[in-house]
Formats: structure tokens, C-alpha cells, sequence
């Protein structure tokens, strides 16, 4: 069971504050997508649009080509995973998962097996008796996602899903929610502020900021090539030089560098940590003294002052094997197209 | 429809619920001498009488004095049982903790009744005093209750802070403990207040002499519906919303701290 | 010395309560167990372990119909009392705009702090022959006489209702917002309807709430002579009602003090009858 889903001019305001502006957004049937941003960015707002649990100010929603901008959430083939999980405290785990079903009048056997089997999906096969409370979080969390996947859904909404795990659970169980979505095809939207954990599971990134859509994307795409300044940074690290372009590129106290395609006049370069090497390369950045470091295992972080503009500080990732002492002289370099600019007053 | 029928229902209920109290503060401005339909006034002049009546104002101060009185008694005495169980490690502590909140459980009547009993054979002369005594029985569960529960982990790692920069047990209890639970030392204080003035039973087992309004009404009633009722009961009634609304402003000012 | 926590001081923080509770609280309940096992002889209390109280409370058919009373109006305003404060604290926690909550609960309890005896007047003003209900009945042609309100078990349950509808909206509706929204809105989003959600969801969660206001309801409405003695006239008389009367008018002290232990029973009972079914519940 799936659905694409599509977004049209969809705004919404809480008294005067405009939680959403303008969002026009299509999901295919069974796509991974992620809703990344900064909290108070609209994200969370979304998902409960497209579940039914808002309704928009303005603008459209349609899933599998159906119009469900003001259907209530039980009529919609959408179902919920809320941050806090809301399992019914009251009820079996079983109970849970079979929730849904009994509520669409299925026979008591039939609900029951079904309900073994999702609960068997999630790993908790011999675990249906138990309460919510006798289980751990991270069981918590497969219950929740079983309950949810139990009445076949077109699209699952996720509702920073993993927000309430640790860290190691929370990567073991990108993988498992990556997987369980293989499987079952259905289309999911998962919400969340941690672009790592984007990045680890989604087809598709939709990066939000202030309502808006910053940048849309397959995570490689969106990583590497963002749409907007603020992607670039929310991202990941990124070194940024002050620029100015003209017709022959943007020239930056290190240099000029290729700007093809934007207009002339005050611009932001960038350049992440990991594509700034040392040594001689297609486009030398001139010299540089190590300032500090520290080691990360895969790579070693290094602040650097560029001897063309002292006022500046970059970050580089030097490989795990260079010597780091302080006050070491490094000549930098970079490829062309690892570099980014934005005019300045680019959102 | 449901929404159509949950209004009207919410306010068929608010008239279920303030039907008495108009009708009693209404007819208070009666003009003539019977408090029923047709209302005749606005008049003030029973006002005027059940002011000018030195028995009702007798015991309007009685009430005052036994209610600040013995809630001041109960707070005092919730407040050091709270603190001595939330901070220090006693033997029997739940046994101790359900002691101190049993009262609650039994009605003011039997509460009244075993006072009296007691009292009385040990000689001591029914008066305020008992009343009063009385009522710190009643209130103190319920002052001990709302401070044991303000005092959480919180303060006691400010205690140790001010233990630990010098501090004596008497200055941590005064300059740290007492500031910080303050809000839950005043609403005990202004629910146990208002409690103990409305309080009837045991004040009409427990007194002889001097008597508290409730206990005053109370014998007023023997003679009927009059508007000089409803004049004292809209005074008893506005002096109870006064303390309400100052406990409701204390918690809203605790909850925007 | 700082950190140390012995136990010395401490008892020295709990032992005026403790005096207190003991003293005026423990010790009058111990002296009122055994005066119900006294006796009187004319006028003269006799100390000892005589039965006779208890005998009397078994055989005498008047002590007997009170308690039946005191149970029959007590089960009547629990149940009512409860039936209808749950919509009330429903609509107030789920129709009505956050922000307005706080205003319309206090204004649905601001009537609970007028005092005992003067609420209860306040409803024999409503319910008197000349009162504005009979006026308003009679008035629109309902009625072509008014109709005997007052001084009736009626006039006593509508009091005792009145007040406990207000109690059990504050406590339904505490138990009701500390509920996540979220609960709700996964029942919704797993098709359940509104009436489903309450069955399956919203009621099981606040059940263990109900108990407590109910039982609460139970005790302070068993125990309390003012309202039926005011509202209810002398046709019945429920026990708190017959203490007083053996207290004023016989000073029959062992008399009353049995009774009081009867009315003490009764609560334990209810208190275990709940007790064992909330732990149902929670198993």
C-alpha cells in the first residue's frame, strides 16, 4: 500500500505567527523523505497537515491523487507516529498494534494474527503480552511503528521518530526503519532536526527554514550542491569567504574562483572542510599556518590562518597520518567544483 | 451538532451550578421581608442590619481569628513535618507520612465527635481555643500534603549549596527552604484559611459561647427564610471568592516563574 | 557537619505534627472506640466492653433505616454527581479554547467555596414553595400548583449534587488535560470515531480518576449532617443526623460514638471496594 502525495500553495498561520509560507512539495509513491530544519521551522506543522490533525490557512493536499486537504484523520490513509509514541498504557502491546483493525471492524482472529505479524516485523514477536511501561524505549519506539504500519497505510508520517533514543540506538534503528520501509513499500515522511540521521535514511531531503522550503533533494545532491546558503551551513561545516564577482569570477583574498551563473556583486564562497587539501591542486589558495588541531580518527580538524588574510579562519580535515603540530606552514588547494557561492542576499 | 450540544450543555450546567448563589445574592437587595419572588428592591438596608448587628459581627471576627489563627498552626506544623521527611532519613517514614495525612480520610463529624469527647473529659472548657484546635486537625494534612509535594530534589541541591558555602541548619531552613517553597507555604495557608472559615461541624460541636459565623447562620436558620440571611451568606460568600482569587493569583504567578 | 542527615534532627522537624496528629487526632479516636463500648445508666456513663450499643444499632429499626437512608441518598449523588460532571469537565478540556480554561473551570467551582450552611440555604431558597423554581414551573403553565420541593430527599440529593459536580469537574478535568493529546489523536488517526476513542481510549485512562473522585464523594457525602438536616426535613433521617440527635437531645455519648464507628466501617468498606478494583485495573 502506497501513495504520492502533493502539496500545493499550502500555508498556514497560527494567529499571526505564519508557521508555513507557500510550501509546494510532490512525494512519489513509496519514496524515503525527509523534513529536516532547525526547531520552529514549520517541519512538524507539515507532517500534521498532511495527517490531518491541521487544517491548512490556505493551499491543498492531495494523496494518491485525492484531495484530503480537509478529510479528518481517521478517513485518510495516513497514519501517525507521534514523537512521544502515544501507545495506550492501558493496552497490551498486542492490543496496540491490533488497535487500528478492531477499530475497522476486523474479526478477533483475524486482527490477532495480523497484529502477531507486525509485532514479529519489529522483532517483538514474544513480547505481545507486556505493557507499554515493562518495555524499553527503543521497544517502545517498534511497537509504535508497528501500530502505525498495522492498518497498511499509503503514508506513514514520522514524528521525530528517534528523538527520545540515544545515539547508538537511534543509528541501529535508522537502519531498521530504512529496512522495515523496503519491505513494506509504503510511502513514509519522517520528520527530524539531525541531518545526519537525514542523510543515513532518506531518498529525499526537504530542508526547511521559516516556513519555507530552503532545498529539495536526494541527500548527495543536497550535501554537496545545496540550493541556498542556509542548506550549505545547516548541512554541514562550511568554511565561508567573503566575496565579490564580477566577469571574471569570485574574487576572494585567496583568490579567484569560477562563479558562472551568478550576478555580479557582494557574494559568500564556500567551501567545506573536507574538500580544502594541502598540497598543489587545481586551484591554489595560497598559504596557510596550522593553528590547532585535533584528532578525529577518520580525519584530523584543523584551524588554519591564511597568510593572505590573517583575519580569517578556515577549517580543514587533514588526513589521520599528517603531522599536526601548531604553527606548521601548509600550502592549500581545492577542486573547482567542491566550491559554492552565494550572492549575498541569497536567504 | 456535538459542538451545538456541548455549549448548550455547558451552559445549562454553569445555571445548575450558579442558580443558588444568584438567587441568594439577589434576594439579598430584597426589599421587603421574604427572600422569594416577586424582588422588590434593590434595597440595602439588610445589609445594613446584619452589619449593624453586634452578634454577627461578634462572630465574623471569631471566624477570622480562629481561621488565620489556626491555619498559621497548620501551615507551621505542615511545613517542619515536610521538611524533617523530605530531607532527612526517618525510620517509619511512610508509616509517619500516612499518620500525618489520616484526618483527611475521616469525616469533620467524627473528627468533632472524638474531640468532644476527649475535651470535655479532660476538662477543658469548649471555646475558641478547641475550635481552633479543631481545625488545625483538619487543615494540617492538607498544608503537610501541598509542601511535602513542593519539596523536590531541586531545592535540596540548593540546601547542600548553602550548607556547603557555611550555612547553618536554622539560616538553610530560613534563607533558602523557606523562600523557595513560599508559594506552597501560602496556598496552604489561603486554602486552609478558607477551609476553616467555612468550616461548620466542628465549630458547632467545639464552641459554646463564643461562636463563628457558620455556627451563627446556622442559628439564624431556626427562624426561617430572610433576606438578613442572604445579606450575611453574600458576605461569607464574597469573603471565600476574595481568598479563591488570592490563591488563584498565587499559583498563576508560581506557574509563569 | 554539613551534609549529614542523622535521624536526630529530623525527629525534631516531624514531632510537633506528629504530638498534634496523636494527641488530637489518634487519642479521641482510640477514646471514641471504647465509648462505644460503654454504656450508660440513666444518666451515668459506665465504662467497660458492653455490647449494648451494637445490639441496639442491630435491632432497633430506626438506627437501622438511617443507615439504609444515609447508603440509598450517598449511592444516588455519587453516581449523578459523576454522570454529570464528565461531560462538563470533558467539554471543558476538549471544546474549550486553551486559553479560556483556566477562567471556566474556576468559574465552574467558584460556587464550592460559598460555606456549607450557607449553600444549602441558598437551595431552600430555590426549592421553597414561594421559590423561584416553583414560580418559574407554575409561571409557564407546567404546573398549576407549586409543588412540595423543600424538606424533601430530593431537595437533599440536589444539594449534595451541586457541590459534588463541582468537586468531580475539577478532578475529571485534572485527570483529563494531563492526558497526552496525542493519545486522542492516534485513536482518531487509527480510524477510531469520537465515540470509540472515548470508549476504548480517554475513559479506561481516567477510569482510576473517576474512582478517586467517586470515592471521595462517598466519604465526605456519608459523613455530612448539614445538608440533609437543612434541606431534607425530618421525614428520614440519615446517620450523621441521628449521632447529632443522640449528642443534643439524650447525650447518649456511646450511642453516637457506635455510630460513628458504624460510619467509619462503611468507608473502609468502599475504601477496599475500590482499592481492590483499581489494582484490578492497573494490573
Amino acid at each position: 500500500m502506497t501513495a504520492d502525495v502533493t502539496l500545493s500553495g499550502v500555508s498556514h498561520n497560527f494567529g499571526d505567527f505564519r508557521a508555513l509560507t507557500g510550501i509546494d512539495l510532490q512525494i512519489a509513491a513509496g519514496e524515503y523523505v525527509t523534513l529536516l530544519g532547525p526547531s520552529g521551522c514549520g517541519k512538524t506543522t507539515l507532517l500534521s497537515i498532511l495527517g490531518g490533525f491541521l487544517e491548512p490557512t490556505s493551499g491543498a493536499v492531495h494523496i494518491g491523487g485525492r484531495d484530503m486537504t480537509r478529510v479528518a484523520p481517521a478517513k485518510r490513509p495516513t497514519t501517525t507516529m507521534f514523537q512521544d509514541y502515544a501507545l495506550f498504557p492501558h493496552m497490551s502491546l498486542h492490543d496496540n498494534v491490533a488497535f487500528g483493525l478492531r477499530m475497522a471492524g476486523m474479526g478477533k482472529a483475524q486482527r490477532h494474527a495480523v497484529a502477531d505479524e507486525k509485532l514479529a516485523m519489529v522483532g517483538l514477536g514474544t513480547s505481545g503480552h507486556k505493557r507499554p511501561h515493562e518495555v524499553s524505549g527503543g521497544q517502545r519506539q517498534r511497537v509504535a511503528l508497528a501500530r502505525a504500519l498495522a492498518v497498511e497505510p499509503d503514508v506513514l508520517l514520522l514524528d521525530e521518530p528517534l528523538g527520545a533514543l540515544d545515539l547508538k540506538l537511534r543509528r541501529a534503528m535508522q537502519d531498521e526503519l530504512k529496512a522495515i520501509q523496503r519491505q513494506v513499500g509504503t510511502t513514509f515522511v519522517h520528520v527530524t532536526h539531525d541531518q545526519e540521521e537525514a542523510m543515513a535514511i532518506a531518498d529525499c531531503i526537504v530542508v526547511m527554514n521559516a516556513g519555507r522550503i530552503e532545498d529539495a533533494g536526494p541527500p548527495a545532491r543536497v550535501y554537496r550542491r545545496p540550493a541556498t546558503l542556509f542548506t550549505a551551513d545547516f548541512m554541514g561545516e562550511m568554511n565561508h569567504l567573503p566575496a565579490k564577482v564580477d566577469g571574471s569570477g569570485a574574487t576572494t583574498a585567496l583568490g579567484t574562483v569560477p562563479a558562472d551563473g551568478i550576478r555580479p556583486g557582494a557574494a559568500t564562497v564556500c567551501i567545506r572542510p573536507e574538500a580544502l587539501s594541502t598540497g598543489a591542486g587545481t586551484l591554489d589558495l595560497g598559504p596557510a599556518t596550522l593553528r590547532d588541531a585535533a584528532f578525529f580518527g577518520t580525519h584530523i580538524r584543523a584551524h588554519l590562518t591564511p597568510e593572505a588574510a590573517p583575519g580569517l579562519t578556515l577549517v580543514a580535515h587533514l588526513p589521520p597520518g599528517a603531522s599536526a603540530e601548531p604553527g606548521t606552514r601548509l600550502q592549500l588547494s581545492a577542486e573547482p567544483d567542491a566550491i559554492l557561492v552565494y550572492p549575498e542576499d541569497s536567504p | 451538532m456535538m459542538r451545538a450540544a456541548s455549549w448548550a450543555y455547558l451552559i445549562l450546567a454553569y445555571g445548575f451550578i450558579y442558580l443558588p448563589v444568584m438567587t441568594l445574592v439577589l434576594f439579598s437587595f430584597q426589599g421587603s421581608g421574604l427572600p422569594v419572588p416577586p424582588f422588590d428592591g434593590p434595597s440595602l438596608q439588610w445589609y445594613g442590619e446584619v452589619l449593624g448587628d453586634r452578634d454577627v459581627t461578634d462572630a465574623l471576627i471569631h471566624s477570622l481569628t480562629v481561621s488565620l489563627g489556626s491555619s498559621a498552626i497548620a501551615v507551621a506544623l505542615g511545613f517542619c513535618a515536610a521538611y524533617g521527611l523530605a530531607r532527612f532519613i526517618l525510620p517509619g517514614s511512610a508509616l509517619i507520612r500516612g499518620l500525618l495525612i489520616a484526618p483527611i480520610t475521616v469525616s469533620y463529624l467524627i473528627v468533632g465527635l472524638g474531640l468532644l469527647i476527649v475535651l470535655t473529659n479532660a476538662g477543658l472548657a469548649l471555646s475558641l481555643l478547641t475550635v481552633a484546635i479543631g481545625h488545625v486537625v483538619i487543615n494540617l494534612p492538607l498544608a503537610f500534603a501541598i509542601i511535602y509535594a513542593s519539596m523536590g530534589a531541586q531545592q535540596q541541591n540548593a540546601e547542600r549549596a548553602a550548607r556547603d558555602l557555611g550555612a547553618g541548619e536554622l539560616q538553610v531552613v530560613t534563607l533558602v527552604t523557606v523562600p523557595m517553597v513560599a508559594p506552597a507555604i501560602a496556598a496552604a495557608f489561603f486554602l486552609s484559611v478558607t477551609l476553616s472559615w467555612d468550616e461548620f461541624i466542628i465549630a458547632f460541636l467545639l464552641s459554646r459561647f463564643d461562636i463563628t459565623l457558620p455556627v451563627e447562620i446556622w442559628s439564624m436558620l431556626s427562624s426561617g427564610l430572610s433576606p438578613r440571611l442572604n445579606a450575611v451568606g453574600s458576605v461569607v460568600f464574597l469573603v471565600s471568592v476574595a481568598g479563591v482569587l488570592i490563591l488563584e493569583l498565587l499559583v498563576l504567578r508560581r506557574r509563569r516563574a | 557537619m554539613t551534609g549529614a542527615r542523622s535521624g536526630a534532627a529530623g525527629w525534631g522537624f516531624v514531632a510537633p505534627a506528629l504530638l498534634w496528629t496523636l494527641a488530637f487526632f489518634i487519642v479521641p479516636f482510640v477514646v471514641m472506640g471504647a465509648m462505644s463500648l460503654a454504656t450508660l445508666d440513666g444518666r451515668t456513663l459506665v465504662w467497660g466492653l458492653h455490647p449494648d450499643n451494637y445490639v441496639e444499632l442491630a435491632t432497633r429499626a430506626y438506627l437501622w433505616r438511617a443507615i439504609i437512608v444515609s447508603l440509598e441518598i450517598t449511592l444516588t449523588v455519587t453516581i449523578v454527581s459523576v454522570l454529570l460532571a464528565y461531560p462538563l469537565a470533558a467539554i471543558i478540556a476538549f471544546r474549550v479554547p486553551p486559553r479560556w480554561q483556566r477562567l471556566a473551570l474556576l468559574l465552574a467551582i467558584l460556587p464550592f467555596w460559598t460555606s456549607y450552611v450557607v449553600r444549602s440555604y441558598a437551595w431552600l431558597l430555590v426549592l421553597a414553595q414561594e421559590g423561584i423554581v416553583n414560580r418559574a414551573l407554575t409561571g409557564i403553565g407546567l404546573l398549576d400548583d407549586p409543588v412540595r420541593l423543600a424538606n424533601t430527599r430530593f431537595a437533599t440529593v440536589t444539594g449534595f449534587v451541586h457541590f459534588f459536580v463541582m468537586l468531580l469537574t475539577l478532578t475529571i478535568y485534572a485527570n483529563l488535560v494531563q492526558l497526552s493529546p496525542n493519545y486522542r489523536r492516534a485513536a482518531m488517526d487509527l480510524g477510531a470515531n469520537a465515540f470509540q476513542t472515548f470508549r476504548h481510549v480517554i475513559l479506561p485512562l481516567t477510569l482510576p480518576g473517576i474512582v478517586t473522585g467517586a470515592f471521595l464523594t462517598f466519604v465526605l457525602c456519608i459523613g455530612d449532617y448539614v445538608t440533609p438536616q437543612i434541606l431534607g426535613g425530618n421525614t428520614e433521617l440519615t446517620v450523621p443526623q441521628v449521632i447529632m440527635v443522640q449528642l443534643g437531645r439524650r447525650a447518649n455519648f456511646p450511642l453516637a460514638s457506635a455510630l460513628a464507628i458504624v460510619l467509619m466501617g462503611i468507608v473502609t468498606l468502599a475504601y477496599l471496594g475500590c482499592a481492590r478494583w483499581l489494582r484490578l485495573d492497573r494490573i
